[in-house]
């Protein structure tokens, strides 16, 4: 990829980062940076499309751990599970044979699997020694005709989130628009009942999460064209451009998506999340404006009366037991305010909340839920959460899974919120998993075990083998 | 030297352009991993952040352990124009930051290819930062694009070897001067769990045991005193390294390790004791008979009742394991030591698949080994009918496919707690090994009889619809 057009990336309109003086995202620093590359964020953002091929073009360390450790789930086709490689070796990248090797390997993924489409991720030694991957797609696609689609995101490029950008151009600007949706099965539609179109943008449908919220979409005529990406087909990708409106669900890292399907298709956006019961509701309340048909929000608002009155009733007990309990939260993001609400929902106190990529829209937000003099953590180093969270006499930790033994080393009940998470706490069925999972770490009896000094030592972690040496002299 | 005299397989090469559900894990983590076996260490990968952040998470998902692992995070420019500054910043901000005792700098495929010289780039921060120079500083050369995690390993340590143990030439260190003290090169293929058996074992003999690296001591999944650190809290102290050339003996345990081994004993001139691996009973009787040689002391009486134990349990397992068919997949060392094992209880190898080729790989009981992916090893072992599949997390899917149980070993085993405290080695950890073993073979309940459904019978109404099911008693009625 060419300087200029990481530049033009970097430089998102609709990212709010991008209007103070310093714009884009910040340089890695050696020796102090977390959090992954662009080929990794470019991956996690297509990966979950479940009928594509998706082949690493590179040495194995690409793909070699980074294949098959996410929570995303399928109705159908594992094909996205399956790791595949080139593999580069030695000889390879000596002798310049990655272009022929991937050429081979496409032909061999669509021998053996037959996917929808391939997606062909470069990485930095191919990218580095020049291997030309979008020509070798474009032969490809012209060879075989199945689409191969290059995603040109090598980890050196920058950050994570500039790979989900990268990701998100290449997938409207090369599958968007190249098929028209099916019709809509018959006996469905019928007076005072029409189906509108929707996409989904930045939804992984983590833990199977998605199926909370789809039969209300069901319910309500709202059709998915496409979430982009979760249980995706690469047939749906295509129609996005059909969408009467897009939902940014719970992450700007893919917000270049809902801006070009505004620009091109003048499709209408708004950002959302679908955790907790008032954002679920007000998700889609939002799809009701932004289409606009009296009939769906009528249908919107007594669904919304329903499910909220039914919600209540099921919260309750779980409410008694979390009510006053203290939560330090640190994600990123739209969810340093969506899981606030959802928190605040289930009667839980948030001590304070991580803003590292969150943008000055997020943290009005968060102000609006937690007050004008809410805390917020830039920083988000192991030492200084832990500091935080024994200041503020937290109950729980809830971060990504990074932080998870951070938490435990330190002895102290955490929720896994990010996308390796096992649960799905999505819509409005996902909040009693949440309290659920809430409580099981919080109430655990384990604590008082596993803070609890030796009975023969002094102080916490004393080595026993001070005891052991003494007893052994007494006794000789 | 081999324990047994095994035919060497014949091995067959990688023959297809993509690399379908790997096996591979690169030689990069391999480093990274030896290096976290040293105390109040920071492994810094010299590439681009991602190198860093999957293989964070590799281990991560593997240990259930926070990871110190840094990156010199190269971006576009340093990439093209050079990246030796790169590592003079992120070695003296990691000095600065964290102060560890050493600093491993494994190198990755965009450095390799890169062209970057990482000895230079380290002299190159010795010259502008002494302040720094009694932290130590190990490059290694590990491209991901040759070698596996196995290979990388053994070069980390070769590269630690030679840095950081000195020359009996040229400061005076003396093999025997501590006549309790035994070198012990421990490879990539020991858990956690084996190497606290090693170092018991030792012990046991009244011997002192200096581990090259210890993983047991710095990733055993224990709660310190200190909530976080960002170096390793535990592992081999560098220090001691100093006196490694003052031991008695070194053992080394793995045959990839062969060339740290030879560096080793060319700087010292300790005698060492080479092992293959440490299952079976077999390979344990000549690493006790050693233990019991190096340290003139009697073997205790409670090892030599596990010896018994363990041909008790050979006894017992014999029948389930006899002709049982097995795939296994595995980095080399690891490979020869379970189809070893198997092989030495009437049980057959079928399907053997490495990542890569190497010298290990001559040590394997099986007629061949294939090179490859667990695509591959699928293929092999479905044409085979192998009936239990040994291999990392990975296998799940492969296992399912091939509709055969799977039990987990190696790297990485991220959908199960506690695999890498698990002790094959040893008399104690091949019985639970067998035992395991057998009781899977056992849940196949190979041989069962299926009921038999016979059309002259008069059967009930109700069992003559379409969706009933047999029982036993209907059938013998």
């Amino acid at each position: 990829m060419k300087p200029k057009d990481i530049a033009a990336l970097l430089d998102e309109p609709a990212c709010e980062h991008n209007k103070k003086e310093k714009s884009g995202c910040a340089k890695p620093k050696p020796g102090a940076t977390a959090g992954g590359c662009s080929f990794d964020g470019a991956q996690i953002a297509l990966l979950p499309i479940v009928d594509v091929a998706h082949i690493v073009h590179g040495s194995i360390a690409c793909a070699g751990s980074a294949w098959d450790n996410r929570g995303t789930r399928s109705t159908g086709p594992s094909l996205f599970k399956l790791g595949m490689t080139t593999d580069l070796t030695e000889q390879d990248v000596i002798m310049g044979r990655g272009e022929k090797r991937l050429f081979h390997g496409i032909k061999q993924a669509l021998d053996s699997y037959d996917p929808a489409a391939v997606f062909v991720y470069n990485t930095c030694v191919p990218a580095l020694i020049g291997d030309d991957v979008d020509a070798v797609c474009k032969a490809a696609t012209e060879r075989w005709g199945t689409p191969v689609v290059s995603v040109d995101a090598a980890g050196f490029y920058g950050t994570k989130n500039l790979g989900n950008r990268i990701a998100g151009e290449v997938m409207v600007k090369q599958v968007c628009g190249t098929r028209e949706p099916d019709p809509v099965p018959e006996g469905i539609e019928r007076d005072g009942f029409k189906v509108h179109d929707i996409t989904l943008v930045g939804e992984y449908n983590i833990a199977g999460e998605l199926w909370h919220v789809l039969p209300h979409f069901d319910e309500l005529g709202l059709r998915v064209l496409c979430t982009l990406s979760g249980d995706a087909r690469f047939r749906e990708v295509q129609t996005m451009h059909r969408s009467q409106a897009t939902m940014m669900v719970c992450s700007k890292a893919m917000i270049n998506v809902a801006r070009l399907l505004k620009e091109q298709y003048g499709t209408p956006w708004f950002e959302g999340s679908f955790y907790g019961v008032a954002d679920m509701s007000k998700a889609l309340r939002d799809f009701a404006r932004l289409i606009d048909d009296p009939d769906l929000t009528r249908r919107t608002e007594a669904l919304v009366a329903r499910e909220e009155a039914r919600m209540d009733a099921a919260l309750a007990p779980w409410r008694e037991r979390l009510a006053g309990k203290r939560a330090l939260l640190y994600t990123g993001g739209v969810k340093s305010w969506s899981v606030v609400s959802a928190l605040q929902d289930l009667g839980m106190t948030v001590v304070a909340t991580g803003t590292r990529k969150s943008t000055e829209d997020d943290k009005a937000r968060i102000r609006e839920l937690m007050g004008d003099d809410a805390p917020m953590i830039e920083d988000g180093n192991p030492r200084s959460l832990l500091d935080l969270y024994g200041r503020h006499g937290a109950d729980v930790m809830i971060a990504g899974g990074r932080n998870q033994y951070t938490a435990l080393k330190a002895r102290i009940p955490f929720l896994d919120i990010n996308q390796e998470r096992e649960f799905g706490y999505a819509g409005y069925d996902g909040m009693l998993e949440l309290a659920r999972q809430l409580c099981v770490t919080i109430e655990s009896p384990i604590w008082s075990a596993v803070r609890s000094a030796p009975p023969w030592a002094g102080a916490v972690g004393a080595p026993p083998s001070a005891h052991t040496e003494q007893e052994a002299a007494s006794h000789a | 030297m081999p324990e047994t005299t095994i035919t060497p397989p014949t091995i067959v090469k990688r023959n297809k352009a993509l690399a379908v559900s790997p096996l591979k894990a690169s030689s990069t983590l391999g480093a990274t991993l030896a290096f976290l076996g040293m105390n109040r260490c920071l492994p810094m990968l010299h590439g681009s952040q991602g190198c860093t952040a999957f293989g964070k998470i590799f281990f991560i998902q593997h240990f259930r352990e926070p990871m110190p692992m840094q990156t010199t995070a190269l971006d576009q420019v340093r990439t093209i124009m050079g990246s030796d500054d790169a590592v003079v910043e992120g070695l003296a901000t990691i000095c600065r930051k964290q102060a560890p005792a050493i600093i491993g700098l494994p190198t990755t495929g965009l450095t390799e290819t890169q062209g970057a010289d990482i000895e230079r780039a380290v002299a190159m921060f010795r010259a502008q930062h002494p302040e720094y120079e009694h932290i130590a500083v190990v490059p290694v050369n590990t491209p991901d694009y040759a070698g596996s995690l196995e290979s990388g390993f053994n070069a980390a340590l070769k590269a630690m070897i030679e840095r950081l143990v000195p020359k009996a030439s040229a400061v005076g260190t003396k093999s025997g001067r501590r006549k309790r003290q035994v070198n012990v090169l421990a490879g990539a293929h020991l858990t956690v769990g084996d190497l606290e058996h090693i170092k018991d074992l030792l012990e046991r003999f009244r011997l002192r045991p200096l581990m090259l690296p210890d993983i047991s001591d710095s990733l055993d999944g224990h709660l310190a005193d200190t909530d976080y650190s960002a170096v390793t809290i535990g592992g081999t102290p560098v220090e001691e390294l100093q006196h490694a050339g003052d031991s008695i003996a070194t053992l080394v345990i793995g045959g990839s390790l062969a060339g740290a081994a030879d560096a080793l004993a060319a700087r010292t001139g300790v005698p060492d004791h080479r092992f293959a691996h440490l299952m079976g009973l077999e390979a344990t009787d000549r690493f006790i008979a050693t233990l019991a040689e190096i340290s003139a002391e009697p073997v205790p009486e409670r090892i030599t009742r596990q010896r018994s134990q363990l041909q008790d349990a050979m006894l017992d397992a014999h029948f389930a394991l006899g002709q049982a068919r097995f795939a296994v997949a595995a980095d080399g060392d690891l490979l020869a030591a379970i189809t070893q094992l198997i092989a030495g209880m009437g049980a057959e190898t079928v399907a053997a698949l490495a990542p890569t080729n190497g010298p290990a790989l001559q040590q394997v009981a099986a007629a061949s080994v294939k090179i490859g992916d667990l695509e591959d090893l699928e293929q092999i072992a479905g044409a085979e009918g192998a009936e239990v599949l040994i291999t990392n997390s990975h296998g799940v899917h492969t296992a399912e496919r091939l509709g055969i149980p799977l039990l987990r070993a190696g790297f990485p085993q991220f959908d199960l707690l506690g695999g890498y405290t698990r002790q094959w080695v040893g008399y104690t950890g091949t019985r639970a090994t067998l035992f395991e073993l057998a009781n899977i073979v056992l849940g196949l309940h190979k041989g069962e009889i299926h009921a038999y459904r016979s059309t002259l019978k008069q059967w009930p109404d109700s069992e003559s619809a379409s969706g009933w099911a047999p029982t036993r008693d209907a059938a013998a009625a």
